[in-house]
């Protein structure tokens, strides 16, 4: 990638909308390169904040927020960031960035914000954000950096959904909860349990080792799904 | 391994070994039962039943022979360890629960018999007392410490009926480690606490003669040849050397080391569960220091820590450095220099 130097090929010939290249930035994002189960990167998030559907989803879409703009900024500006200092530029537009959805999050989802916590402010060193606006953004036309950010997001946040389902199900017995503190006081009925009354819970699903263990069990399955398939 | 020569022992199929270990557990598995009652007849059955379950179904979906893995007794030696390191009045579906991650997670995942990175029986206890610490606790008190003594019957109807015509606080107590640790939390005079019906001559009260039971059964593994003497030595030394020095600079809050050797499962530890012979160090200095930081680590679990007994998460604390100690213990070869680690 030194060989770029600051005259950044012209993105690659952009066809229709659906053109062979866009399709691939989806496919890629969402299944053959997909961060959560493929590329194991974020997966510092992943693991810490799956522990319920409403959380992992919560999450999921600010760090796709966060990425679609990070990597739509970056492209615009790639021409003008000496090669050298690259990086910082990158993680300082990065950082902005998440400053603003956490302020955001402050003022309209308050109570989701207390409870994702840290983990709003640590979107900033996530790999998978720096990862393709690095791999991807600097390189192409803006459009493509945005779409591919939006599929890489998407693809994560499916992942950290399905991960937050298993663990919430097996440690909880229900899903949704919490989603009152999204929606607000109204949707508190939303919960859907899935276990009747006294369900004591699988307290290592929602503990660390459940994550661990949840993202073990999906990277088999896509394994074996991948496997099929070819 | 060490270098040549190397001394045939007789038969060492995988089978010949097993069949050995579980003779030697049965002198402690009848010391159990005679003073925490037939719980453990249940439990037993239980554990083994879902192991031979889950390994024909698991050797299914590899498509391997089902014959020679089952028929080696390699599953149900681990299931029999893992019964031993459970509370036995516990609802059955916690077995299941147990000897899944046991048999499946642990040893299946990991490829199989002798893939294993981390002791299968330990992994099913670590997942539980994890998992579901309060029934964890369903340890039947020991003879002339409880109001009760079971029948084999109403223990069947505990694990499967969860209350039947005896609650399980009747039946069940807390164990001398726990009372220990929250007692001497609570700052109660160490005298004082020594005095309850759950602790015995030297340790806990019952346990401590299946803990010797086990000391038994692993010198006649050690005689037999099955064990070497290095793993044993080490953990029981590193309990002792530990709680020891701890015991002398403050007698109130430790308890002295022969307490943590006869409580717990530090015996069965020291035998049957750090001796596995695949996923502890396989070099003889190695087995040292993997077995002396388990025991050191066993006896800051109890202290310090918030689970029961330190045992199983020693032992998979130790597993996991097991490549890395094996790696710096190589023995030198005759003919070679002592080789100097990059």
């Amino acid at each position: 990638m030194s060989t770029h130097e600051g005259t950044l090929a012209p993105a690659a010939p952009t066809g229709g909308l659906w053109s062979r290249e866009t399709r691939d930035i989806v496919v890629n994002g969402l299944w053959t390169q997909n961060p959560g189960i493929v590329q194991l990167l974020g997966l510092c998030p992943l693991l810490a904040i799956s522990n319920t559907v409403v959380n992992s989803l919560s999450l999921g879409l600010a760090t796709t927020l966060v990425m679609a703009t990070a990597s739509g900024s970056v492209a615009l500006v790639r021409n003008f960031i000496p090669h050298e200092i690259r990086i910082p530029a990158f993680v300082l537009i990065i950082a902005a960035l998440v400053t603003v959805v956490q302020l955001a999050m402050n003022a309209w989802v308050h109570p989701l914000y207390l409870v994702l916590g840290v983990f709003i402010p640590l979107i900033t060193t996530n790999c998978i954000v720096l990862a393709r606006v690095e791999a991807f953004a600097s390189k192409r036309s803006t459009a493509h950096s945005i779409l591919d950010a939006t599929m890489m997001g998407l693809g994560l946040t499916a992942v950290l959904v399905v991960l937050g389902a298993m663990r919430e199900a097996v440690g909880k017995g229900t899903l949704l909860s919490g989603i009152d503190l999204v929606l607000g006081p109204s949707a508190a009925h939303w919960v859907i349990p899935l276990t009747p009354g006294d369900y004591g819970g699988f307290l290592i699903a929602v503990l660390p080792p459940g994550a661990f263990i949840g993202l073990g069990l999906l990277i088999a399955l896509r394994n074996v799904i991948q496997a099929r398939g070819a | 391994m060490t270098g040549s020569p190397h001394v045939h022992v007789g038969n060492t199929s995988v089978a010949a070994v097993m069949a050995k270990v579980m003779a030697a557990l049965i002198p402690g598995t009848i010391a159990h039962a005679w003073f925490f009652g037939p719980g453990i007849w249940v439990s037993l059955l239980l554990c083994g039943l879902f192991a031979l379950v889950l390994e024909a179904l698991l050797l299914r979906l590899r498509g391997l022979p089902l014959k020679p893995f089952l028929g080696d007794g390699s599953v149900l030696l681990t299931a029999w360890l893992l019964a031993l390191s459970l509370p036995t009045l516990a609802p059955w579906w916690l077995y299941l629960i147990g000897t899944l991650f046991a048999v499946v997670v642990a040893k299946h995942l990991y490829g199989g018999l002798g893939q294993n990175l981390f002791n299968p029986a330990m992994v099913g206890y670590a997942a539980l007392i994890i998992g579901f610490p309060a029934y964890m606790t369903l340890w039947p008190g020991p003879i002339g410490a409880v109001d009760h003594s079971l029948t084999l019957w109403e223990a069947f109807d505990l694990v499967f009926a969860g209350q039947g015509a005896v609650s399980h606080d009747a039946v069940t107590a807390a164990t001398a480690l726990d009372t220990w640790r929250t007692q001497t939390r609570l700052g109660t005079p160490v005298d004082d606490i020594l005095t309850r019906p759950m602790f015995g001559w030297i340790g806990a009260r019952g346990h401590e003669i299946v803990a010797a039971m086990y000391l038994l059964g692993g010198l006649l593994l050690l005689s037999a040849r099955v064990i070497t003497w290095h793993i044993p030595v080490a953990f029981l030394a590193g309990i002792v050397l530990t709680s020891g020095a701890l015991h002398l600079i403050d007698p109130a809050a430790h308890a002295d080391p022969l307490f943590h050797l006869f409580s717990g499962a530090a015996m069965l530890g020291a035998f049957f569960i750090a001796t596995d012979p695949v996923t502890a160090a396989s070099t003889p200095r190695g087995k040292l220091i993997y077995a002396g930081l388990a025991g050191f680590l066993v006896v800051v679990i109890r202290t310090w820590g918030a689970y029961p007994d330190g045992v199983a998460f020693a032992v998979l604390l130790m597993n996991a450095c097991v490549p890395f100690i094996d790696d710096y213990t190589h023995p030198r070869v005759f003919g070679h220099k002592r080789a100097s680690k990059p």
